[in-house]
């Protein structure tokens, strides 16, 4: 039954996602089209954390790291190369080998959850100071400059691989972004199903009976991660060449805990959810931000982001903690279950 | 010879200058291993605390040695009754619900008070060292974290309140069952230390100036002293500070201050590697 379920569930989607991949460009406006395209983006980086915390149990806090690093290779490669297709490549590699080192230190030490959090943090912070000191000219890697706190800018689109002269436009960058989308969402979903996923969750649900039963719980968790980070790096290389700018904004903690809020909203242990709470939140705060009359309503000039943020994030760790769509779907079994 | 002298006068200051920033958060994970992400907010209002009075011709040590621990530490008790106790047991809602109070604050101070505030000037001018000159405030920071740091110490050791609070550290069902109001303790162990992260946040802000984002520059340091001395309050933040401080003042001075923040966080990782539990997770265990 949960299974015929799942499948007509995964029909739809993928039903839906390919009409909007083929039809979406023709309907929307450009506007509409970019902005819709960020949200596929950012929505990657979401799942590549619902993954490494929510299936591989791990608090990886400073997803923004890798997802940063993934741009910055990729910006400092495509610049100095003029082409995308070795850059997108690097934008994935060297945050997984970042994420292969790190992870070594804090997996196969064995330190606590909350200690890994907070050392992927400060990690991500690290690097946000590093990047911001380094807008002198000295700091530049072959032709592309570091630029500091002012980022780099101007970034080539992305082009077909082989041809550096055939650059996306926009229906193409949102073609990409959501095609992409489409494609980790079920990646990450045949990897969750295959046997390797089934040993992560069996890690994460009780690690110890795990390695009992003869999985080494270190190594698992740290291809998981290393995978997070992969994809993480791959989201910041879209976001780099949607925006053709990386700055050292991705590494702040105010993007950082955004991550977690789009997950905690759609809910911790869902692929889906970790899509909703993205476009949900994303629009949230973009509405707000511009929206003067709810701003005056509570008497401010214009509404913080991170006073939304905030917000929003201890209201659902008070109220509604495991985020909406379990919840969503417990009230609609609890009331199946009722008639039945 | 007097350059020597200033080297280890900085080197003393990067060590105060970390425990003192990571004191409160220390006593708050120490006592109910709760990492407060919104310290650094808490080091902010500490600083508003202090440059606010002072502008309105309040003397500038009273602020400061006054009216900024008291009014963090009762915004702590505060914290704790709204946002903490329900969380009890929930280590992880409990560092996300502290997060959002960070970001909450966050936005709160740059709505209310905007992001540009005139600095006071640090107090008690220089000091001759040779052919150098040495800011008296270097000295001033030195001897209020060891003070700190001592009182800590006799208050955790030698009065009830210490002694119940080390109690309901070791084992909270225990204390509970010999009777000892365990929530008001962790209530008052909250308020101390959001009191003593006022406090630090208000002897620095004559040197670092405030803005509503200031925390940021303070709580990776502060995350990383607090985790690499482990879970033992005084004698983990005096190890890991005396220890990091030594790394990062040091490359510093070889390289640059960002660099000596990079070689901070290396060696921590590093240490966590070798002893995951922090320093006093194997040194010094059953101290205070």
């Amino acid at each position: 039954m949960k299974r015929a379920a799942d499948r007509i569930g995964i029909a739809a989607i993928a039903i839906l996602g390919l009409g909007a991949l083929i039809g979406v460009p023709h309907v929307v406006e450009l506007f509409t089209l970019v902005d819709v395209a960020v949200y596929c983006i950012l929505a990657i980086l979401a799942l590549s954390l619902a993954f490494v915390w929510g299936f591989g149990g791990i608090l990886s806090f400073g997803q923004s790291a890798f997802f940063g690093l993934g741009g910055y290779a990729y910006a400092l490669a495509v610049i100095n190369m003029g082409e995308s297709t070795v850059p997108i490549l690097l934008g994935a590699i060297v945050p997984m080998l970042f994420a292969a080192l790190l992870g070594y230190f804090m997996i196969y030490g064995r330190i606590s959850d909350v200690y890994l959090a907070v050392i992927t943090l400060t990690v991500s912070l690290i690097f946000y100071h590093l990047i911001n000191s380094t807008a002198g000219p000295e700091y530049a890697i072959g032709r592309a400059r570091l630029g500091g706190h002012n980022g780099i800018p101007g970034l080539p689109p992305i082009n077909i691989p082989g041809n550096a002269a055939a650059q996306l436009d926009y229906a193409g960058t949102f073609r990409l972004s959501l095609g992409a989308l489409l494609l980790v969402y079920f990646g990450l979903r045949a990897l969750i199903a295959s046997r390797f996923g089934r040993a992560l969750v069996a890690i994460r649900e009780n690690e110890l009976r795990a390695e009992l039963l003869g999985y080494d719980s270190r190594r698992y968790k740290l291809i998981a991660f290393v995978i997070g980070g992969g994809i993480a790096g791959f989201a910041g290389v879209l976001f780099a060449s949607w925006g053709s700018f990386i700055g050292p904004g991705v590494f702040g903690i105010a993007f950082a805990a955004q991550i977690i809020i789009w997950i905690l909203v759609g809910g911790l242990g869902t692929l889906a959810g970790a899509v909703l709470g993205t476009v949900l939140i994303q629009y949230l705060t973009t509405w707000l931000g511009q929206s003067k009359s709810v701003a005056a309503l509570i008497g401010l000039a214009k509404i913080d982001t991170s006073l939304v943020l905030g917000a929003v994030l201890i209201l659902f760790v008070l109220l509604v903690p495991s985020g909406v769509i379990p919840t969503l779907r417990k009230l609609w079994l609890g009331r199946r279950g009722a008639s039945a | 010879m007097d350059y020597a002298a200033i080297f280890l006068i900085q080197v003393a200051y990067a060590i105060a200058s970390l425990a003192l920033i990571s004191v409160g958060l220390a006593v708050i994970y120490g006592m109910m291993r709760v990492i407060n992400f919104a310290h650094g907010e808490f080091l902010m209002l500490g600083g508003y605390a202090v440059i606010l009075p002072v502008q309105a011709g309040v003397n500038i040590w009273i602020a400061m040695l006054v009216i900024a621990p008291v009014t963090v530490g009762a915004f702590g008790v505060v914290v704790e009754r709204l946002v903490i106790r329900p969380l009890y047991g929930r280590v992880i809602d409990t560092v996300l619900a502290t997060w959002g109070l960070s970001l909450l604050l966050i936005g709160l101070a740059s709505a209310v008070l905007g992001y540009y505030q005139e600095g006071s000037k640090p107090p008690l001018g220089s000091v001759q060292i040779g052919a150098y000159r040495e800011s008296g405030y270097t000295f001033f920071v030195i001897a209020v974290t060891l003070a700190i740091m001592a009182a800590l110490y006799l208050g955790l050791k030698r009065t009830r309140f210490g002694l119940l609070a080390r109690g309901t550290m070791q084992n909270p069902a225990m204390a509970a069952g010999l009777g000892v109001d365990t929530g008001r303790i962790y209530a008052a162990t909250f308020g101390l230390g959001a009191a003593l992260s006022g406090l630090a946040g208000g002897i620095l802000a004559p040197i670092s100036g405030v803005v509503p984002v200031i925390g940021a520059t303070y709580i990776a340091k502060a995350f990383i002293t607090v985790i690499s001395g482990g879970a033992t309050v005084l004698a983990g933040t005096a190890s890991a500070a005396a220890m990091l401080g030594a790394v990062n003042q040091v490359v510093t001075f070889l390289a640059t201050p960002v660099v000596g923040e990079v070689a901070l966080l290396a060696a921590a990782i590093i240490l966590l590697r070798l002893l995951p539990a922090g320093i006093t997770g194997r040194l010094f265990r059953g101290g205070v």
